[in-house]
């Protein structure tokens, strides 16, 4: 059963939240979903263009209060 | 009040000794106790293994006997934990025997996983551990020359570990004359060469002046033994005639076992560092969930952090201090320059150009860490 999981990467500069999503693929399954918090601008980039390219899903990205919320899925 | 450090690293023996230290008193009376379990009897300068991969450095140099660096109140064992049971205070040792606790602390660090990458272990050398650096090491006094891939899985213990064996190589070929014969090429699973974007900025200019090449955006994916060939989840292939390996890690199998958190990874508060949903329980180093760089400072600041709340718990009954996310690395430039960075939860790194002082105070730290494992650094 797919599952939502939350990676709260906020305050990170190293590894920094797009490491943190890698990592955190690893240990999901295809059609979980996982939610990046990110207090670096840059993520709303960088993630979407590493989904891209990897082949996974974008599902949407929001900002709160300084916070970026950028959620993917695993497609594979 | 019991309290018991699991595992004998870095992170658990630097808040050991600072823990012995504060509650010397307490100590004496027998109003505390404190008791350390490890899996071994000896103690790893890891950030050594670095060094042993390109022949600076011999293995009698990176070990200590792990009870001759504790303070004397504290009780060591070794009797690596099979089990964790948080709900009733206790852990289970591979000796059968069951420790009671009213405080925990889980600092059990990290391992490779390279058999998560079909063809990695076969194919390439890495430098975790004391085996495979020394290995690595006879590779390269075989190597003649050809294309010498560093590719980095994630996550990974040092951050700056894929940089430093990467100018190490570089230095390493030059000193042997056969530099002309080499190809260093260097991939790395984000969009930059660096996590620390400032780092980032600093090391590709660093590489394009020594001739390195590099492709960012590469998480492997597998490696083709027969044909020499790394492959990435991103859909590019990179050839080797030598590839060096920074391998994924994960924490302890028996964390994620006794149900403590997926990937061996426990799920803690960022400033407090107990495991999510105990008072009770706590986690540093590498076997936090958090954001952070997995790293020997990092244990070494979450040490003193906790140790100063553990003890205020003891006499005050609560924490009194939050750990900040602070973290600091040497980063080698090369066999005689360095630089470092510096950095917390607020404020990113600014390293600074490398130099030979920065590099001679890495060589004096290699002999001090001992020290600072005491506590007294």
């Amino acid at each position: 059963m797919a599952e939502r999981r939350m990676i709260d990467a906020r305050g990170s500069f190293c590894p920094g939240p797009l490491m943190e999503l890698i990592a955190g693929m690893k240990l999901a399954s295809v059609g979980d979903e996982l939610e990046v918090l990110s207090t670096d601008k840059g993520s709303v980039a960088d993630i979407p263009q590493w989904i891209s390219k990897v082949g996974h899903e974008f599902v949407e990205s929001r900002e709160e209060n300084g916070v970026w919320h950028i959620t993917v899925k695993k497609t594979k | 009040m019991r309290i018991l450090i699991v595992g004998g690293g870095t992170g658990g023996t630097i808040l050991g000794n600072n823990l012995a230290r504060r509650l010397a008193a307490e100590l004496r009376s027998g109003k505390s106790k404190i008791t350390m379990l490890s899996a071994s009897d000896r103690h790893m300068y890891q950030p050594g293994l670095l060094y042993l991969a390109v022949g600076r450095m011999t293995p009698d140099e990176l070990y200590r006997d792990q009870a001759g660096l504790l303070e004397p109140g504290i009780e060591f064992h070794v009797d690596p934990v099979e089990e964790f049971h948080l709900d009733q205070n206790q852990v289970r040792g591979k000796s059968g025997k069951t420790w009671d606790y009213d405080i925990i602390v889980i600092a059990t660090g990290s391992r490779i996983v390279p058999e998560t990458i079909p063809g990695l272990a076969e194919n390439a050398e890495t430098f975790y551990t004391e085996e495979t650096a020394l290995k690595m090491f006879k590779r390269l006094q075989r190597f003649d020359g050809g294309r010498v891939v560093i590719t980095v899985g994630v996550p990974h213990k040092c951050p700056m570990a894929p940089m430093e064996i990467t100018f190490l190589l570089h230095d390493y070929f030059k000193d042997r004359g056969i530099l002309d014969k080499v190809k260093m090429h260097y991939t790395y699973p984000i969009g930059r060469m660096h996590s620390l974007e400032n780092v980032a900025k600093w090391v590709q200019p660093e590489y394009d002046r020594l001739g390195i090449t590099y492709e960012t955006l590469f998480n492997m994916k597998e490696v083709d033994g027969a044909n020499k060939v790394l492959k990435s989840e991103e859909g590019s292939d990179t050839p080797f005639d030598l590839l060096i390996a920074i391998p994924a890690h994960r924490g302890q199998e028996v964390i994620e076992k006794s149900g403590l958190g997926k990937g061996g990874w426990v799920p803690t508060h960022r400033q407090r560092l107990n495991v999510e949903g105990h008072d009770n329980a706590f986690v540093i180093g590498d076997t936090t969930n958090l954001p952070i760089s997995k790293a020997g400072s990092t244990a070494h600041y979450q040490a003193e952090a906790l140790g100063e709340n553990i003890a205020a718990m003891v006499k005050l009954g609560t924490p009194v201090r939050d750990y900040d996310g602070k973290v600091f690395c040497f980063i080698e430039a090369g066999k005689d320059r360095a630089t470092y960075a510096m950095f917390d939860y607020q404020n990113p790194p600014d390293p600074q150009p490398p130099s030979r002082a920065i590099h001679w105070s890495k060589l004096a730290y290699n002999k001090l860490y001992w020290a600072s494992a005491r506590g007294l650094l």
